[in-house]
């Protein structure tokens, strides 16, 4: 018994998944870019926890392995991100997203 | 290893020609490999026919996991095709020189990459490198037609590669299929997916989708119009390629792919592929009367021959099938030949619509000698080429039923219709304005046409050595739809 | 025997490709000694080949080698010498010879001369492989070369656009009856097992009468029949073909190639006489023919037109002859035919050059006196066709109605009507030709002039033959011996079993039937002396109006019009329907459609590319949501 598993399993469900949608909806309503990988970053960090939560109450490493990997590939993920986000301003001195409509039909 | 030499020369070849800066340099180069080519194949013909019937296999690894070897081989219809093939590019080759194609290079080697494509196809044993020597055949057939090619050459070309490619495509899909019906481990060799234990609904699609690649490539009837297009806007050479090679990998690939692999819904179906393709006969041939483009005559009427081929190929008797491929050869003698003399007539004259020449037999003697002989071949006189394989293709469908044998047959009378009305109108009669000039053929151009007409005589006269090497493997693959 | 057997298509084989390959490279003399030694050659070893058939043995020994084989199908390429192939033998080879003598010099001037010959001699080539094949093959290797042969001679001055037409037509016309041939050599194979005559016609004999699978083959035959030996419905090519070199005409479409058909069916006796429902439309066929043709002639104009229908009608004889079972006397006809026939057309030639090229009948008259040679042979050749004794057209014509007497009163009285028209439009022409005045121009009787001895001596020995041709099958009537009949026995001694033997008619029927038949020939002949040389003959130019029957007459029926009419523009219109319509409107279109439909899709959907972050995020949150919610609910 680690203290992960002090706290009911179905306590880490509601609040990764309010997590989650907090990021979904953030992703959504949001127009500025730096906003929107936040709440990206916000919904994998959901995850994260919630693979460790499983990984505690299974007393089955991998999930905690996973969460590494995730976290080491959101870095990346994030890095090139803000790569674009900052080339993207630097082009178009905007990380509106409403005004990057370029890409169309 | 023989096999997998005569893969390896025009492809070597083909590679080295790139680096070759004169154009007569890369003529040379290119006729002389490609004799030497057609050297090697009559002496893995000669190695079959006595040695062994070991059917010069060669085998080694490729991706072990997934089962795909490179796995080489002829037996006596795949020998028949290489003979074929490595017969007619020397003469294509030898063809092209009264042309000067801008970049000869990239020309010829294409002209040897499509042989290697081409005889590799024939020659592959294991399903997938079947499959990957088909596609690499198209590449170059497309190149060669839309860098040299005529008028219109860019919108029909493209049509000519996405059809083919699409009925390609359901072949992939249909092969991948039978792969994982095969026992385990799973296997593309020819024998496994032989093999491949299918139920009948299973048969009935990977029918429709082997018979959609290889229809389309034949063509057979209503799957043909990608065709006259093409030939007409594609060079002579590329015009040969198709019509003398290409095509056959299409009944090629019905007989040695489809008939053994889905044996039951070849039965079931045979009736539709010969209604389509005896209709095709009848349609195609009455089309090429009017015709006055003459190399859109040629097309329609290639149309008309090569359906009665597939029609000799699903009546499933012995005798079809030995016509079938007994025909195969003739036809791409014959119809290379068409070729020869019409590009011979548009040098000459810089036309190639009927209504405009005439005559030209009081010019050019030989080569109204020439044509007619190639014409007879053509139409199915008796002791020349022709003849023996739409005899025996009419006696195995006559078998199968005699109704189809009666129609298919109209094509001996409707053949006689739209060549010789071909024939008058550009060889007899007076000479006009534009057949005023025209030279007979010069001895290079002679020597071009010796080896076809020798061919013609040689297989109307003594058919038994051709019928004889195929003759073992036609019944073998009959032995799977008894 | 066997080596000697093979000689004798050899030779002219060997002409055709010297002169063919040596082309104009080939002096004029050698190409004359080549061209028309070979045909002699040939003719002197069929002479030795018929002659050891008579003395020593029933059949020879062929010559074979394997030709198609595969499994249970054999067809060797096989000769069979046996006295109808060795009749057939020494008609193509002698008669084809004297034609080669007398081309010699019709074709002198003529620039072709070299390619003439070779032509000719593939021609003999091709007839003696079809005479000697031991099997349908053989055989139909020979009936379709003889067909090429003929296109190429038909067309031979091939810058005539008119004369090409003629040969295509030919070669197409032929080609339809060669599907039937061919079609017919599958039956046979079908429901025997083999095509060669030997096992055939072993097999055959054991057949009931009137089986389908017979009945089938032998009509399928008879249609190659009707297209080589040009009956109805697939004669106009004939008339047609005089469009060539008029030796041609005699050897080609007159003493040889069209009686193939005839031979065919003598050599197929057995299968035909188990067929009688065959045997019925063949009477009718022939006989219609005859008629049809004849009645055609009377009012033709153009000398070697009469001598086309002629033919046609005289095959007709034939084939009535066969129909009825008198095999002996359809080949009797056939012989004497090749002998009278070969003449007229030679004497024809022999007009034609020296009239310089004139072929019309109206612009001639008179020639007995300048052309005297001409004038004697071509007298006899007419005496013979029409049936006047003793010359060799008697013997043989009354053989064939003594048997259609036999097997049906009322086909006589048609076969007889036939044989007057004949008498009256032979002897019409000869009027036309040699008596009363010359009405052609002054340059023309200037010009006229004897043909050389090299084309008269020709027509002097078939002269002769076709006098004294009868003598082969004196009937026993005349105390003959019958000597043809006794000599084809052999082969025809199967369908002679089969047919039920009839009692011979008596002597006096015999006689007076004869007598009915002369006694309307010298009628024919008296009316058209009359009508000819008598009074002034009255000669309408083509313009004229003529009332309905001679109009339809001259004008062929309008046959030629008629299949123009249902069969040639409906197919033209048929093939412009079929690629402008059919193929570019409708299956291309489909082809062209899925394309299209393919590049239509992606216009429409590219719009939902907005390029609106926002909106895409949206999208594929929904796109999250749904499958979350299939996957619960499915």
């Amino acid at each position: 018994m680690t203290a992960l598993t002090t706290i009911p399993i179905h306590y880490y469900l509601v609040f990764c998944s309010t997590l989650f949608s907090i990021g979904v909806i953030g992703v959504l309503i949001k127009r500025n870019a730096l906003v929107i990988l936040m709440s990206i970053e916000l919904m994998i960090n959901s995850i994260n926890l919630l693979l460790a939560a499983f990984s505690a109450y299974t007393n089955d490493p991998a999930g905690q392995i996973f969460v590494f990997f995730i976290m080491v590939v959101a870095a990346a993920e994030v890095a090139i991100g803000l790569a674009i986000v900052v080339l993207i301003y630097r082009t178009t001195h905007s990380i509106d997203i409403n005004v990057l409509n370029k890409l169309k039909w | 290893m023989l096999t997998v030499i005569l893969i390896l020369i025009p492809l070597a070849i083909s590679l080295i020609l790139l680096t070759i800066k004169q154009e007569k340099a890369i003529r040379q180069f290119a006729l002389a490999g490609a004799v030497v080519e057609f050297g090697v194949a009559v002496a893995a013909f000669i190695t079959y026919k006595t040695s062994c019937h070991c059917n010069l296999l060669f085998t080694a690894d490729w991706l072990t996991t997934l089962g795909v070897s490179l796995k080489f081989g002829m037996d006596g219809i795949s020998l028949l095709m290489v003979m074929l093939t490595t017969f007619l590019v020397p003469v294509i080759i030898l063809s092209s020189f009264s042309h000067t194609y801008s970049r000869p290079s990239a020309f010829y080697s294409l002209v040897l990459l499509m042989e290697m494509a081409l005889v590799g196809v024939f020659v592959a044993f294991d399903g997938l490198i079947f499959y990957i020597f088909w596609e690499l055949a198209l590449i170059p057939a497309w190149f060669i037609c839309a860098v040299w090619g005529g008028h219109d050459r860019i919108r029909i070309t493209f049509k000519f590669f996405i059809y083919t490619f699409v009925g390609s495509l359901f072949m992939l899909v249909a092969l991948i299929y039978l792969y994982f019906r095969t026992p385990l481990p799973h296997s593309f060799d020819f024998q496994w997916l032989y093999a491949a234990t299918l139920t009948p609904a299973e048969q009935t699609w990977i029918f429709i989708a082997f018979f959609l690649a290889f229809a389309i490539k034949v063509p057979v009837f209503p799957l043909h119009t990608w065709q006259p297009d093409t030939y007409t806007a594609a060079p002579a050479a590329g015009s040969m390629l198709l019509g003398g090679i290409m095509l056959k990998m299409g009944i090629y690939g019905m007989i040695r792919w489809m008939i053994p692999i889905c044996h039951q819904a070849v039965q079931l179906y045979a009736p539709v592929a010969i209604i389509l393709a005896v209709t095709g006969i009848v349609y195609a041939s009455v089309i090429a009367i009017r015709q006055n483009d003459m190399k859109r005559l040629v097309a329609y009427s290639s149309i008309a021959h090569v359906g009665l081929i597939a029609a000799g190929v699903f009546a499933l008797t012995p005798y079809a099938m030995e016509g079938a491929v007994i025909q195969m050869v003739s036809h791409g003698i014959n119809i290379v030949g068409l070729f020869i003399v019409i590009d011979l007539i548009e040098q000459r004259t810089g036309t190639r619509s009927i209504r405009d020449l005439g005559g030209i037999a009081l010019k050019a003697p030989r080569l109204a000698i020439m044509f007619m002989i190639i014409l007879l071949g053509s139409i199915a006189l008796p002791l020349t080429n022709g003849f023996i394989g739409e005899f025996l293709l009419l006696l195995g469908l006559f078998e199968y039923s005699k109704i189809f044998a009666a129609i298919a047959g109209l094509t001996i009378i409707f053949s006689a219709v739209y060549m010789l009305r071909m024939y008058q109108r550009t060889m007899l009669g007076t000479t006009n304005g534009l057949t005023e000039q025209v030279s007979d053929l010069t001895w290079p151009e002679m020597v071009l046409f010796i080896p076809l007409v020798v061919m013609i005589f040689w297989i109307g006269l003594f058919p038994g050595m051709f019928l004889d090497v195929a003759l073992p493997d036609v019944l073998q693959i009959l032995n799977f739809v008894k | 025997m066997t080596l000697i057997v093979l000689l004798i298509p050899l030779f002219p084989l060997l002409g055709f490709l010297v002169l063919g390959l040596g082309f104009r490279a080939v002096p004029k003399k050698w190409a004359t000694v080549i061209g028309t030694g070979t045909v002699l050659l040939s003719f002197i070893v069929s002479m030795v080949v018929a002659f050891n058939l008579r003395y020593f043995a029933a059949t020879l020994p062929g010559f074979s080698f394997d030709w198609i084989s595969i499994g249970p199908l054999k067809i060797p390429f096989a000769f069979l010498i046996d006295p109808l192939s060795v009749v057939m033998l020494l008609i193509v080879t002698g008669v084809g010879f004297l034609i080669h003598l007398y081309s010699v010099g019709y074709m002198k001037e003529d620039p072709g001369y070299n390619r003439f010959f070779a032509y000719m001699n593939l021609f003999v080539f091709f007839m003696l492989l079809l005479v000697l094949g031991a099997n349908y093959p053989v055989m139909f290797i020979g009936w379709e070369g003889v067909g090429l042969c003929s296109y190429l001679l038909i067309g031979f001055w091939f810058k005539n656009r008119e004369y090409n037409n003629a040969a295509k037509k030919a070669f197409i016309m032929n080609r339809i009856g060669d599907l039937g041939f061919l079609l017919g050599m599958f039956l046979i194979f079908n429901t025997f097992g083999s095509m060669s005559f030997g096992q055939v016609f072993a097999q055959a004999k054991s057949m009931p009468a009137g089986s389908p699978a017979i009945v089938a083959i032998t009509l399928l035959l008879f249609v190659g029949a009707v297209g080589k030996s040009a009956q109805i419905p697939l004669y106009t090519w004939l008339p047609d073909a005089m469009a060539g070199p008029t030796p041609v005409s005699a050897l080609i479409h007159a003493a040889t190639m069209v009686t193939a058909g005839v031979y065919m069916i003598a050599r197929s006796n057995i299968l035909y006489v188990l067929a009688p429902a065959t045997m019925t439309v063949i009477g009718i066929t022939g006989l219609a023919t005859a008629l049809f043709a004849a009645s055609i002639a009377i009012f033709q104009n153009d000398i070697k037109k009469v001598l086309a229908y002629s033919t046609i009608s005289q095959l007709g004889y034939m084939f009535v002859g066969l129909s009825v079972g008198a095999f002996t006397g359809a080949m009797f006809h056939l012989t004497t035919h090749a002998f009278f026939k070969a003449l007229l057309f030679l004497g024809a030639g022999s007009v034609i050059h020296a009239l310089g090229g004139e072929q019309d009948i109206r612009n001639m008259g008179g020639l007995r006196s300048r052309l005297p040679k001409t004038y004697w042979t071509f007298l006899i050749g007419t005496i013979a066709i029409a049936g006047i004794p003793p010359l060799s057209g008697f013997f043989s014509k009354d053989e064939i109605l003594l048997h259609v007497f036999e097997y049906s009163w009322p086909m006589w009285k048609f076969a007889v009507a036939g044989s007057l028209m004949t008498a009256f439009y032979m002897f019409r022409l000869l009027f036309l030709v040699f008596f009363r005045d010359f009405r052609g121009t002054e340059a023309q009787q200037h010009h006229m002039h004897e043909s050389p001895p090299v084309m008269t001596t020709p027509l002097i020995i078939l002269a002769i033959l076709a006098a004294v041709g009868g003598v082969l099958n004196i009937p026993e009537i005349f105390d003959g011996g019958s000597r043809l009949s006794a000599f084809l026995a052999p082969v025809f001694a199967d369908a002679a079993a089969v047919t039920a033997h009839q009692v011979p008619l008596p002597h006096s029927t015999e006689w007076l039937l004869m007598g009915i038949t002369l006694a309307g020939v010298a009628g024919m002949v008296l009316w058209a002396f009359n009508r000819y040389v008598r009074k002034q003959p009255v000669l309408l130019p083509d313009s004229a109006r003529r009332s309905f029957i001679p109009n339809l007459l001259t004008k062929k029926y309008y046959i030629d019009e008629l299949y123009d009419f249902i069969i040639v523009k409906p197919l033209d219109r048929l093939s412009t329907f079929l690629h402008d319509v059919v193929e570019i409107r409708f299956i291309d279109r489909i082809v062209n459609g899925v394309g299209n439909m393919v590049v239509w899709t992606g216009n429409t959907v590219r719009f939902i590319q907005t390029g609106n972050v926002g909106f895409y995020m949206f999208i594929m949150i929904l796109g999250i949501i749904l499958i979350l919610f299939l996957n619960i609910l499915i």
